[in-house]
């Protein structure tokens, strides 16, 4: 008869990391959600259960706003799919020349963006695209083509291109180092194979080394896709919670700003405010799950 | 040894801090009012303290775009200090009604105010006033005198005078006609719509009537202003659409540009930058001889958080501020913030004596959205910014923002509808 010791020390040793994750991360996130199911009715709290939901995506005010705001997250996100992550590959690859000099000097130079607050990044932007003291309409003057500068984080058809190539700029350096770790973890032997077989060059990278990296490009897109969900300070730091020009850069982290903590006369709600908040949970926890269940799940892996 | 000397090391520290305690209370002023933290501490907060041992006084201002937001923060947190800086109206109003700020009724200085000057800080009843009244700004335009006579204008009083000045200078082109950018969008509901509005709704008039509903957005009192600075697009600077406020400011303090729709706050600001002399004019009128009437707009006072320690000494502050001394300290320090108390002030500065000999002429009034109209979803006053905007851009026809603001107003307030 030996009876199964309970092994303290499993919980003992997670309990640190699983009281603070909730204390920081998982109680505020529910304690959202709960909030997003009640309103302020005559200065009462009251339990108003999916009515916030219902505003947010049925009332024309709302609903306008909330789908000009979605509309605009996924353009933010398609142009770092489709610029930051190809200039990374291509960065990366680049980089991973064995001839190249100078290697670590650009990888850093690349990179430094990365660590620069938004705050910094947006007000250098705005300077340099200024049309009054920027250095972007004496630079186009100089090669010739002035006609082509436009105030651009002024208009309503770039400025949220602008921003996101800002954006672009600041992280491109993110993904060439993650595609730069993982094209460095290539084994040489398997590139000699390659080179046996007449596989040399350009489509040695297309036939070998892209898809070994697969999985790093896979992880790449989920980030961006995360990080593009949760963006708001370079929208805020450039174009303020008002996201002009005519809300044509107003994505969901300043549309959630702006009605949780309120902007100017209109006063916060932090009941719709946590509406958006819960909206904005469940596209990201979407976009997620369709990668690691319809993507990653397929994905072939190669042992290497 | 250790064990004796520890335990007297900390009896002594807790001994040092009481006492200091009860020597000084700290009294922490909110306020969206950075550009005046070096006012306060080397003027108004020195001539405080040396009438009132005892009592210590911080200014810790925030981003005025921020203020709100993070004041609110605050309060729910519990965090916010003692004195809160009051906006105009329902931002106010609302955390009173919440209970973040305390009723000052009884407050022996509160009599030195003129009812006007205390409506933006009262229930809808006027039964109570949550804070001291500060101060008033009044829209106008101040211009370069320099570039005036350079090009040899005269100072405009009539909208066609206005628009041929204007005009004058855009022929000349050695200076931008107009510094405004639309990149921020208040300036040009703030300095636009709102500067200008007063000639064409008449003031109060056009302001009651709208908050009782007898008049609409839609009438053309109210799109006129719209149709007026649909114009002004022209004569704007290059690139004006991604041109912000600082940018302006700077544009104009350097002598680049000859005119700039202003509000009074800005005076202190531009006698440090500017060195040219500079003037101002009021909102120019439709013919010669028409009553003008002036945003006379009031903006700041200064209330108490009902959640503060020290809300003996936090009274004792705000009387004070109801005070002679005070409103003298506040309108020299910060010209062109006016005071709103009843007492004769003073003033030393000859561009805010230009601005407030205005109130002999012309009738005041109140930025239209302030009160009670942005109650609601949607915020009138932010959705004029974004008018406003649009119409100088030439994005959106004026009749076209004056419906949609109509309808937003109509969606929620009742007597609109």
């Amino acid at each position: 008869m030996q009876t199964r010791r309970i092994r303290w020390h499993i919980a003992v040793f997670l309990a640190p990391a699983v009281i603070v994750y909730t204390a920081v991360m998982i109680f505020p996130l529910f304690n959202t959600l709960r909030l997003a199911l009640f309103s302020r009715i005559d200065q009462e709290r009251v339990f108003v259960g999916l009515q916030n939901f219902r505003t947010l995506f049925f009332d024309p005010i709302w609903a306008e706003q909330f789908w000009n705001a979605l509309g605009n997250n996924f353009w933010f996100f398609i142009i770092h799919m489709l610029v930051q992550n190809p200039i990374g590959i291509a960065l990366a690859a680049l980089l991973s020349h064995p001839r190249l000099r100078f290697a670590a000097l650009y990888r850093s130079a690349i990179f430094i963006p990365t660590i620069l607050s938004f705050v910094i990044v947006g007000f250098a932007w705005k300077l340099i695209l200024s049309p009054i003291w920027g250095i972007a309409p004496g630079i186009l003057d100089a090669v010739g083509l002035k006609s082509l500068f436009a105030p651009w984080l002024g208009k309503e058809d770039y400025a949220l291109t602008t921003l996101a190539l800002i954006s672009v700029w600041q992280f491109v350096g993110i993904p060439m180092m993650l595609i730069y770790a993982a094209l460095l973890s290539i084994p040489e032997e398997i590139l000699e194979a390659g080179e046996i077989d007449g596989i040399v060059g350009a489509s040695a990278f297309w036939k070998i080394k892209l898809p070994l990296i697969l999985p790093s490009i896979g992880i790449i897109s989920i980030l961006t896709f995360v990080g593009n969900f949760n963006a708001f300070d370079l929208i805020y730091a450039a174009q303020g919670a008002l996201a002009g020009p005519n809300f044509s850069t107003d994505i969901l982290g300043t549309f959630m700003y702006r009605t949780f903590f309120g902007f100017q006369l209109q006063l916060g709600d932090p009941h719709m405010g946590s509406a958006i908040a819960g909206a904005m949970f469940a596209i990201i926890l979407i976009g997620v799950c369709i990668y690691l269940f319809g993507i990653q799940t397929r994905m072939r892996r190669y042992q290497l | 040894m250790l064990r004796r000397t520890l335990p007297m090391a900390l009896a002594t520290t807790a001994l040092v801090a009481t006492s200091a305690a009860a020597q000084d209370v700290t009294l922490t002023i909110e306020s969206w009012r950075n550009d005046d933290l070096v006012l306060w501490q080397e003027k108004i907060i020195p001539a405080f303290e040396a009438s009132h041992p005892g009592i210590k006084v911080k200014f810790t201002p925030s981003a005025p775009a921020e203020y709100n937001a993070a004041l609110n923060a605050k309060l729910d947190a519990g965090s916010a200090g003692d004195l809160i800086t009051c906006r105009p109206f329902d931002t106010s109003l609302g955390l009173y009604q919440n209970g973040h700020l305390a009723d000052l009724s009884d407050l022996a200085g509160i009599s030195n105010f003129s009812s006007v000057a205390k409506s933006a800080w009262q229930t809808d009843d006027a039964s109570a006033t949550f804070c001291v009244p500060m101060a008033s700004v009044i829209h106008g335009f101040i211009y370069n005198k320099d570039a005036f006579a350079e090009v040899g204008v005269n100072v405009p009083t009539t909208v066609d005078e206005f628009f041929s000045v204007l005009d004058a200078f855009k022929d000349d082109g050695s200076y931008i006609p107009m510094a405004m950018g639309t990149n921020d969008q208040w300036e040009a509901a703030t300095m636009g719509y709102q500067n200008i509005g007063p000639n064409y709704w008449k003031g109060e008039d056009g302001r009651l009537a709208l908050i009782a509903g007898e008049q609409k957005l839609t009438d053309e009192a109210w799109v006129e202003p719209y149709r007026q600075i649909a114009r002004w697009k022209e004569y704007l600077g290059d690139g004006f659409e991604a041109q912000t406020y600082p940018d302006s400011q700077n544009v104009f303090t350097l002598g680049r540009a000859a005119i700039y729709p202003a509000g009074s706050w800005e005076i202190s600001g531009f006698n440090a930058l500017a060195d040219f002399e500079m003037g101002a004019f009021k909102p120019p009128v439709e013919a010669a001889g028409d009553t003008c009437y002036i945003s006379d707009h009031t903006d700041i006072a200064i209330g108490l958080n009902a959640a503060s320690p020290n809300a003996e000494a936090a009274r004792t502050f705000l009387n004070w501020a109801s005070t002679e001394e005070f409103a003298s300290l506040y309108a020299n320090a910060l010209p062109g913030f006016f005071s709103l108390s009843s007492f004769d002030i003073d003033m030393q500065d000859p561009l805010a004596q230009e601005f407030v000999s205005w109130r002999g002429d012309c009738e005041s009034t109140i930025r239209s959205t302030y009160q009670i109209l942005s109650r609601g979803t949607p915020n009138l006053e932010n959705d004029t910014w974004n008018a406003s905007a649009q119409v100088i851009k030439g994005a959106e026809s004026p009749e076209d923002a004056a419906a949609r603001l109509q309808g937003g107003l109509e969606s929620w307030y009742q007597p609109q509808q």
